[in-house]
């Protein structure tokens, strides 16, 4: 990215001195800004942020959880969506067009849609068995939405898996099923764990989203010390706390889709 | 005929929408018989390989295998296909499996055996032909000649009573043929019944038991080797022939 072999070391050198060069500047235009008091002192409070920042680190760990939790479920909804769009045959049409249905559906509604009708709704109906914990029901959206985007993932991997490698593993007698468990999938999911990674990161920010049904985490937590104290840094800790968790994840789904390059690239020697 | 044939076609229709490709093939294969196909591109031949091990449905006609009709309304095609084996052009090993694993996943899977069962029989097919040292090692790391010897292993491991090839060494670089056809011939000497679609005269002529000549979907001319290659009656065999002979490929 940088350059590579003698040129390295310059290189470095030159990415660094234009960065420097670029942050001083920027410092300079914002700061002589003429409403850079007000937003200094609104925004960038050292003592807001120290006094704040615990108690949102620690709703912060229900976000976590919420995508925990969401992530495991989505993974596997999302995979079973997949794997009925792309049955074959006349006889699985009613289940190819729940899932397109589906898939179309849950892409086409804003995310914040569905977690307030269901947040708000859902406990509404008073069913005896059914959990009204907003948190409940917000994760509940979450797997939703995003298996949609998710299960569309999963099917251009499937669909990337060449026919013949399914004509080799039926003609050695495998069933339908065997093939797609250890020939089609394992193929299919190699291939598409960048993309996944990449909506793992969307998911990540969308727990803040679950704080509109009243679930106290991260950033309702800054909306509320932001309410007491007419000053905004707690939105500013909040960002900080997911930006800790997704910049890492960003520069990890990078590194593994450079890897599967080189790796594809490697093949092509061979093949 | 005494006894029930290895295989045996009739009447086999079959066409990809409006494109009739096989038009009526009929073909009885004894035991231990090793038929090469012969015809131009286009002919029929991978498709009627294909129509065999069931991978493409017949439009019409039956296919008998060692007495049982295989393209009878209600067969079970995996149990029919773990009876046959088929080589493919392009290898198609599975690239996230190691040999060892390419060549155990159906005996395990569709035949139900012992993982060290199977790999003990892997491990002895992989060392009668050659490929021992490549047990552990996957697909992208093999040549093409190796890759293909696997692919015929991994085919052979299911124990089949007929062996389908279909042209398996037409992607392989020139230097790589001869590995691959000497495997062929090792199966042909141990006495596997094989129907092999081939564009390698020479080696149609040393392996065939009876060289069948594809044309427009039906089996235009067919007899011993000597006799298809040195004097063959049908004008479009002729032709066909001397195509092969002008690209110095016989």
């Amino acid at each position: 990215m940088l350059g590579s072999g003698g040129d390295g070391r310059r290189s470095v050198a030159v990415a660094l001195l234009s960065t420097i060069v670029f942050l001083v500047v920027a410092g300079v235009v914002i700061s002589h800004a003429p409403g850079w008091q007000v937003v200094h002192r609104t925004f960038f409070s050292w003592t807001y942020f120290k006094s704040t920042f615990p108690e949102i680190a620690s709703a912060f760990l229900l976000n976590c959880k919420i995508f925990s939790i969401s992530e495991c479920f989505i993974l596997t909804f999302a995979l079973l969506l997949a794997v009925l769009r792309s049955l074959p045959g006349p006889v699985f049409f009613p289940l190819r067009a729940l899932a397109i249905v589906y898939a179309d559906f849950f892409r086409g509604v804003p995310t914040i849609l569905v977690i307030a009708i269901l947040g708000f709704g859902a406990p509404g109906l008073e069913l005896t068995g059914v959990p009204t914990s907003v948190v409940f029901w917000g994760i509940v959206s979450l797997v939703l939405v995003y298996s949609a985007y998710v299960s569309e993932v999963y099917r251009a991997g499937i669909e990337s898996v060449h026919p013949s490698q399914e004509a080799a593993a039926r003609s050695l007698g495998l069933t339908r099923g065997q093939t797609l468990r250890k020939v089609i999938l394992p193929q299919a999911v190699r291939r598409v764990i960048p993309p996944l990674l990449n909506d793992f990161i969307g998911l990540q920010k969308d727990t803040a989203l679950v704080g509109t049904l009243g679930a106290i985490e991260a950033f309702n937590q800054a909306s509320i010390d932001t309410n007491a104290t007419f000053n905004y840094t707690a939105y500013l800790a909040a960002a900080l706390l997911f930006v800790a968790i997704t910049i890492p994840l960003a520069r990890f789904t990078d590194w593994m889709i450079a890897r599967d390059r080189r790796r594809r690239q490697a093949q092509g020697v061979f093949a | 005929m005494s006894t029930a044939a290895a295989l045996e076609i009739e009447g086999l229709r079959k066409s990809f929408g409006q494109n009739l490709v096989l038009d009526g093939i009929d073909l009885s294969v004894g035991e231990h018989e090793v038929i090469c196909l012969i015809g131009a591109s286009g002919s029929g031949k991978s498709t009627l390989l294909r129509c065999l091990n069931l991978l493409e449905p017949v439009d019409a006609g039956r296919i008998v295998v060692a007495g049982e009709e295989i393209t009878r309304r209600g067969v079970d095609v995996n149990q029919v296909r773990r009876r046959i084996g088929i080589v493919f052009q392009a290898f198609n090993l599975f690239p996230h499996m190691s040999v060892l694993e390419n060549v155990t996943l159906a005996p395990r899977l569709a035949l139900r055996k012992h993982r060290g069962e199977a790999e003990a029989q892997a491990r002895a097919l992989l060392d009668r032909f050659g490929l021992s040292d490549k047990v552990e090692a996957y697909p992208d790391h093999l040549s093409g000649g190796q890759q293909q010897r696997v692919a015929i292993v991994r085919a052979l491991a299911m124990q089949p009573r007929l062996m389908l090839l279909d042209e398996v060494t037409s992607a392989l670089d020139p230097e790589l043929v001869a590995e691959v056809l000497d495997v062929i011939g090792e199966l042909a000497a141990g006495g596997m019944t094989m129907v092999i679609a081939t564009h390698e005269m020479g080696f149609a002529r040393d392996i065939a038991t009876r060289v069948c000549f594809l044309d427009d979907g039906v089996i235009l001319e067919q007899g011993p080797p000597e006799q298809m290659f040195n004097s063959p009656r049908e004008p479009r065999t002729q032709q066909f022939l001397q195509r092969i002979v002008s690209a110095r490929r016989l």
